[in-house]
């Protein structure tokens, strides 16, 4: 087949996907501010992806937070700075490392599991059972789950900055001898409120692409049980591969 | 009463509707009969709204179906229930807890009402023992009557049957047929049933209308159908008688 066509068949794919996750977005959002308000089920969904998350961050955040400090002493030793060891580490969580972890972590555990369960109702009839029953499924199945994912990733992200923080504290002062005082006040006068803003925004953001992109390839699953799993699979995909180059375009415009 | 005028619908430049013209009589059983894959189900799908056709009109109530927006369709679905071939019941909910969701949505109702509606409705499809089951935990028969006490809890004035009996033995297809009749009658239903088995149509319905060719070639009461002069439905019959 002519690369050509094949080339411009992906490209029109890809912006149709783009246009479409866009969409799904905006109805979710919409939909939203009507009522029926479902608190009950956004109550029941920041629970799924929040409290049952929260151990997998704790430890996501602990091991890089010490493998960060570990790694960065190395190379502050090699021009003499260690003694800035405490804010660097903070600064690399709560700007970067924090929410990228936290999301990827949302993604794998809950994100998955929401484009499963949600191709799984597609192909066995039940999203279009709501619509039979006059029930809108995108404001069913959608918008709770989005806010309890802008509500709750926010919330995430600020526990694996602290148990971050925690655990390069712990392996400056504990393993490489940094005095605990001089760790703390380098933390302290490198990280600014705008630091940890700006990790706590990109997680706001984050929680509502990840939800959506999740939510997007499942409710429009199609092709039986190989079709929920490959749904599955292009949802962790893009959503992962989505959060990466998004924190890059956030970051370059908050700094 | 519903009436088709000349439905079509295509699916990739195949075109499985060529001109449908249909109408179903108000509180009458109407089968609609055909080979597996002339579009018996995508005929129903356009009856509730949820395919669109290429062209043509599908009218209820002095309201052509095919030209309302999705806020429209949601009214018109609280009057037309559907019964998927498979039941779609919810499978993170109980049996009770399936009936009772159109009436958290729809009713204003506290939730000890709902639960006596809802055990009504189970004991009138004989269901109520399996009334705190998963789905998954029922067979393929109580999955239907299931599903067709959740259909009903919304007091529809049709209800759409999707191949009711597909999958069941033959005792159990009859039951289920002679419940639906029986619902018919309780509630003053119009009944469409899409099947290919003939001699349940023959046995049930009021009307039978044959889809053929992307198009209804023959409708008639079962004695007409019996005596048609059509060539494919004499075939269709023989086949079936033996």
């Amino acid at each position: 087949m002519n690369p050509f066509f094949l080339l411009g068949r992906g490209f029109l794919k890809i912006l149709s996907d783009c246009g479409g996750i866009f969409l799904f977005f905006l109805k979710s959002l919409i939909y939203s501010l009507s009522p029926p308000y479902r608190i009950r089920l956004l109550i029941k969904h920041m629970e799924f992806i929040g409290v049952k998350s929260w151990l997998v961050v704790i430890l996501t955040s602990l091991f890089s937070g010490m493998v960060t400090a570990y790694q960065v002493n190395i190379a502050l030793a090699k021009v003499g700075s260690q003694s800035i060891l405490g804010g660097v580490v903070a600064l690399t969580l709560t700007r970067e490392l924090g929410p990228v972890l936290t999301a990827v972590v949302v993604i794998a555990r809950a994100g998955s599991a929401i484009s499963a369960e949600l191709g799984s109702m597609r192909i066995t009839e039940q999203i279009d059972a709501l619509k039979i029953m006059a029930v809108n499924p995108i404001q069913y199945l959608m918008s709770p789950r989005l806010w309890a994912a802008i509500f709750v990733l926010p919330l995430l992200t600020a526990i694996a900055d602290l148990v971050g923080i925690a655990g390069g504290y712990f392996i400056g002062t504990f393993l490489l001898h940094i005095d605990p005082g001089l760790l703390t006040a380098r933390m302290i006068d490198m990280v600014e409120l705008k630091d940890i803003m700006s990790g706590i925004i990109k997680s706001i953001f984050f929680g509502a692409y990840l939800v959506t992109v999740c939510g997007y390839k499942g409710f429009y699953a199609s092709g039986g049980a190989e079709g929920v799993g490959k749904a599955t699979t292009e949802a962790v995909v893009i959503s992962t591969v989505g959060i990466l180059v998004s924190d890059y375009i956030l970051t370059t415009l908050f700094f | 009463m519903i009436t088709i005028k000349e439905l079509k619908k295509s699916f990739d430049g195949f075109e499985v509707l060529k001109g449908v013209n249909l109408t179903i009589p108000e509180n009458k059983v109407t089968f609609i009969m055909g080979q597996s894959g002339t579009g018996k189900s995508v005929l129903l799908k356009h009856i509730v709204g949820l395919l669109k056709p290429d062209s043509g009109e599908i009218w209820f109530e002095n309201k052509d179906i095919t030209k309302l927006s999705e806020k429209e369709l949601q009214k018109i679905r609280r009057k037309i229930g559907f019964l998927f071939q498979e039941g779609a019941l919810f499978d993170s909910m109980t049996v009770k807890e399936n009936v009772m969701f159109p009436l958290k949505e729809h009713f204003k109702m506290s939730k000890a009402e709902m639960e006596k509606v809802a055990e009504e409705l189970l004991s009138v499809v004989d269901l109520l023992p399996a009334k705190d089951k998963y789905p998954s935990e029922l067979s393929g028969g109580m999955k239907k009557r299931a599903a067709l006490a959740r259909t009903l809890a919304l007091k529809p004035q049709i209800v759409l049957f999707d191949e009711p009996t597909t999958g069941l033995d033959p005792i159990l297809q009859v039951s289920i047929l002679e419940l639906i009749k029986n619902l018919k009658e309780k509630y003053n239903l119009t009944c469409v049933i899409v099947s290919h088995d003939l001699s349940l149509a023959f046995k049930f319905a009021d009307y039978i209308a044959f889809l053929h060719g992307g198009i209804i070639i023959e409708i008639g009461t079962p004695e007409e159908i019996k005596t048609s002069t059509n060539e494919f439905i004499k075939r269709f019959i023989e086949s079936a008688l033996l």
